[in-house]
C-alpha cells in the first residue's frame, strides 16, 4: 500500500483499487500506439489522450488552486516510484489488489481492442475490403460496416471514388515522341482514373500507380505511332486521347487492376523546341498566301467595279450621244476645254508667219513665284488639231 | 494453475509468450497479395497460399516460410539501342509484367524475387533487340501491328516459366531516335519539310492572287470592250476628253503638273476667236 501512494491519507482497499487504476490504465494507453491505436479511425485520438477515454473512466482529478504544483509532483513522484517497482523485482504482483489489477487491466483491453476493432466507419467514396485471416471476404461499402474483432478480419479503406490525376511530360522538359511519319513531337498529357474495384486494385498489382504511369506511356506512344504529326497536332488529338483512354483500359484489365481511366487529355502537342521556328514560318507562309489574295481579290473588285462604273457611262452619254451626234460632240468638246484652259496660263500668238521669241524660262518662274514650287515640268506648247 | 501463475509470474509469462508466439507461427496469415513456399531444412516441400489466401499452419522450428509476392510485378529494361533490318537505329525502352504462378519453381531456381528480376532483364533486353532487329524501321513505330510484341512476350515468357513466372505482357514504353545524328538529322528532316512547304503555301497564293486579279482584267476588259465597242468613233472622242480633264486638271487625287499652254490661233478651239469674218 504505501508503494502506491505516499502521499495520499490511508483508503480503504476499494478505494485505492479504483483510484489506482486511473493512472495504471493511463499509463498502459501511453504504451498503446500499436496496430489498432490509428485503427480507431474516427475516434478522436482516442490512443493518446486518456483522460477523456472514451470508456467511461471519470476524467481527471480537477485540480484546485493551490494545491495544483504538490498533485503534480504527487503524480511524477509516482510514476518514478511505480516505475521502479516495475523495473525492480517481480514480487510486487503478488499482492492480493495487483493480481486483480491485471484482470481488470486484461479485460478492460480486450473490451478497447474488441470495440475499435469490430466495426470500421467507411467514409463516402471509400471502400473498405475485408480480409479474414488475410483472405479477401468481402467488401464494406459507405457508413459503419461490422467486422470480426482484429485478429481475424482485417478492414483495409480505399478510396474508390476520388479521380486521381497523373501527369506525364511538363510544359517545361521536352518529352519526345516518335509519329507515324517518323516525325517528332514534343508532348505533354494527363491521365485521369479511380479505382473501380478495390480489392483488385489492393492485391493485384505491386505498384498499381507506377503501372498506370508506365502503361500511359506505353499506350501514347503505340497510338501516337500511328498518326502523323500533323493530326497530332491537330484534328486527331481528340481520336488520340480515346483511343489512348482505350488501349490503357484494355491493357489494366489484362492485369486486373481494378481500375477505370477515366479520359487522357492531351495538355500540349508541339513541334520540338529545335525546329519549332520552321513551323511557325509555315503559319507565317500561310498568313502571307491569304494576304496576297486578299489584296488580288481588292484589285479584283476594284478593277471591275471601275469597269462597270466606266462602261455604265458611257452607255449613258453614248445614248444621248446617239440622238444628237454633232452638237453633243461639239457641246462636250467646248465644255472639256473650258474645264482644262480655265485654270491654266495661256498664251496666244496671234502672228502668222513669225517664229517669236519665247521666253520660256521666264514663263517657268512665274509659277515659282506664284507659290507653286512642286513640280516643273517643260511646258508643252500645244499645237493646235487644226493647223 | 493460476497458483502457479501467483508465485512464479516471470516463469509462467515466459511460457505463455512462447506458446503464443508457436500458436502464432503455426498458423501463419496468407495475405491476398502473397503467397509462401514452405521450406523443410531448406528442402522446400508445399506451398500455401499460391491459390487461397487464409489461415494455414505449418510445424514450427522444422518448417521455414519464404515469403513470395503474388501480384503483378514489373521487370524494367534499361534503354537498348535497336537496329533495324535498314540499318537505321531507335532507342527502345521497355517492360515486362510478370506473376509468379509455380513459387516452388521459382524458389528452387531463383531463391528470391531480385534474384528472377537480374535473370529476366537481360533475357527481355535481348529478345526486344532480336526481335526489333528483324524489322524494317518504319514497323519499329508500331511494333504492336505486326505482332512482334507477342513474339517477344512468348519467347521471354518461355524463359521465364522455367522460373515458374508468367510473363502476362511486354510493352515499349519510349521508342526515340537516339542522340547526335539520328536526331538531328530528324530534325533537319523536319525544318526542310516545313520550309518546304512554307514555300509552296507562299506560291500557291501568289499564284491564287495573280489568277484573281489575271481574271479581274480580263472582266474588265470584256466590260469595256462590250461598251466602247458600239461607236469606236466616239469612244476616241469621248476617251481623248476624259484623258484631257485628267491630265489638265487632274482626277481629283493629285493636282496636276502646272501647265502653260501656248495657242496657235489656228487652232481649232480658237477658230471663232479670231471672228467669222477671216
Amino acid at each position: 500500500m504505501p508503494l502506491f501512494f505516499n502521499d495520499s491519507p490511508p483508503y480503504s482497499n476499494g478505494m485505492t483499487l479504483l483510484s489506482g487504476l486511473g493512472p495504471r490504465a493511463r499509463a498502459f494507453f501511453s504504451d498503446i500506439k500499436g496496430p489498432w491505436g490509428p485503427a480507431g479511425g474516427d475516434e478522436p485520438e482516442g490512443g493518446e489522450n486518456p483522460q477523456s477515454g472514451p470508456w467511461g473512466q471519470p476524467p481527471k482529478r480537477k485540480r484546485s488552486g493551490p494545491s495544483a504544483p504538490r498533485q503534480v509532483t504527487s503524480l511524477d513522484d509516482f510514476l518514478r516510484k511505480s516505475r521502479e517497482r516495475f523495473g525492480g523485482n517481480g514480487g510486487g504482483f503478488s499482492g492480493g489488489p495487483s493480481g486483480k489489477l491485471i484482470k481488470w487491466g486484461i479485460a478492460g483491453l480486450a473490451l478497447l481492442w474488441l470495440i475499435f476493432t469490430s466495426f470500421a466507419v467507411v467514409a463516402p467514396g471509400e471502400r473498405g475490403v475485408v480480409t479474414q485471416f488475410g483472405r479477401y471476404s468481402r467488401t464494406l461499402g459507405p457508413g459503419v460496416g461490422f467486422t470480426l474483432p482484429a485478429p481475424i478480419e482485417r478492414v483495409q479503406k480505399v478510396d474508390v471514388e476520388n479521380i486521381r490525376n497523373l501527369e506525364l511530360g511538363s510544359a517545361s522538359t521536352e518529352t519526345l515522341m516518335l509519329t507515324g511519319d517518323q516525325n517528332i513531337i514534343d508532348l505533354a498529357y494527363s491521365v485521369r482514373w479511380n479505382i473501380r474495384d478495390p480489392e483488385l486494385y489492393l492485391f493485384q498489382l505491386a505498384q498499381p500507380e507506377e503501372t498506370i504511369r508506365e502503361v500511359a506511356e506505353a499506350a501514347m506512344r503505340a497510338v501516337i505511332a500511328n498518326y502523323s504529326l500533323d493530326q497530332a497536332i491537330g484534328e486527331g488529338r481528340g481520336d488520340i486521347e480515346s483511343r489512348v483512354t482505350q488501349t490503357m483500359q484494355r491493357i489494366l484489365d489484362a492485369y486486373r487492376a481494378g481500375v477505370i481511366v477515366q479520359g487522357v487529355a492531351i495538355r500540349q502537342a508541339d513541334p520540338p523546341q529545335a525546329v519549332n521556328e520552321a513551323f511557325k514560318e509555315v503559319t507565317a507562309a500561310q498568313q502571307q498566301a491569304q494576304s496576297y489574295i486578299n489584296q488580288a481579290n481588292a484589285y479584283a473588285t476594284q478593277l471591275t467595279q471601275k469597269a462597270q462604273g466606266e462602261a455604265a457611262a458611257f452607255d449613258k452619254v453614248y445614248e444621248q450621244y446617239s440622238l444628237a451626234p454633232d452638237v453633243t460632240r461639239r457641246r462636250m468638246y467646248y465644255e472639256t476645254m473650258e474645264r482644262v484652259l480655265q485654270n491654266v496660263d495661256k498664251t496666244i500668238i496671234e502672228a502668222p508667219g513669225v517664229t517669236p521669241y519665247l521666253p520660256l524660262p521666264e514663263v517657268q518662274k512665274r509659277p515659282q513665284q506664284q507659290q507653286q514650287p512642286q513640280q516643273q515640268s517643260q511646258p508643252q506648247p500645244q499645237r493646235g488639231a487644226g493647223q | 494453475m493460476t497458483d502457479f501463475i501467483r508465485r512464479r509470474p516471470l516463469i509462467s509469462a515466459v511460457v505463455a509468450l512462447l506458446t503464443l508466439f508457436i500458436i502464432v507461427s503455426a498458423f501463419p496469415i496468407i495475405p491476398e497479395t502473397k503467397q509462401a513456399v514452405v521450406v523443410q531444412f531448406g528442402k522446400p516441400s508445399r506451398i500455401l497460399g499460391n491459390t487461397k489466401a487464409g489461415i494455414n499452419y505449418r510445424i514450427p522450428f522444422f518448417e521455414n516460410i519464404v515469403w513470395i509476392d503474388k501480384r503483378v510485378q514489373s521487370v524494367d529494361m534499361d534503354r537498348q539501342q535497336v537496329l533495324s533490318t535498314d540499318q537505321r537505329r531507335l532507342e527502345v525502352d521497355a517492360f515486362a509484367r510478370y506473376r509468379i504462378v509455380n513459387p516452388l519453381l521459382m524458389y528452387i531456381r531463383a531463391r528470391d524475387e531480385t534474384r528472377l528480376q537480374a535473370a529476366l532483364v537481360p533475357i527481355l533486353g535481348s529478345e526486344i533487340r532480336n526481335e526489333l532487329g528483324k524489322q524494317q524501321f518504319v514497323a519499329l513505330l508500331s511494333p504492336e501491328r505486326q505482332g512482334v510484341m507477342e513474339n517477344v512476350r512468348a519467347s521471354l515468357d518461355r524463359v521465364a516459366a522455367q522460373y515458374g513466372a508468367r510473363i502476362i505482357d511486354v510493352r515499349i514504353k519510349k521508342a526515340d531516335l537516339p542522340d547526335g545524328t539520328p536526331l538531328q538529322s530528324a530534325f533537319d528532316r523536319m525544318r526542310t519539310a516545313r520550309e518546304q512547304e512554307a514555300r509552296s503555301i507562299r506560291a500557291e497564293g501568289a499564284k491564287r492572287a495573280q489568277i484573281i486579279r489575271a481574271d479581274a482584267d480580263a472582266e474588265a476588259a470584256r466590260v469595256y470592250a462590250n461598251s466602247f465597242g458600239k461607236d469606236v468613233d466616239f469612244y476616241e472622242f469621248y476617251r481623248a476628253m476624259q484623258s484631257y480633264q485628267i491630265t489638265f486638271l487632274g482626277d481629283g487625287n493629285e493636282p496636276p503638273a502646272g501647265t502653260n499652254i501656248i495657242l496657235s490661233p489656228q487652232n481649232d478651239y480658237l477658230k471663232e476667236f479670231t471672228g467669222r469674218g477671216r
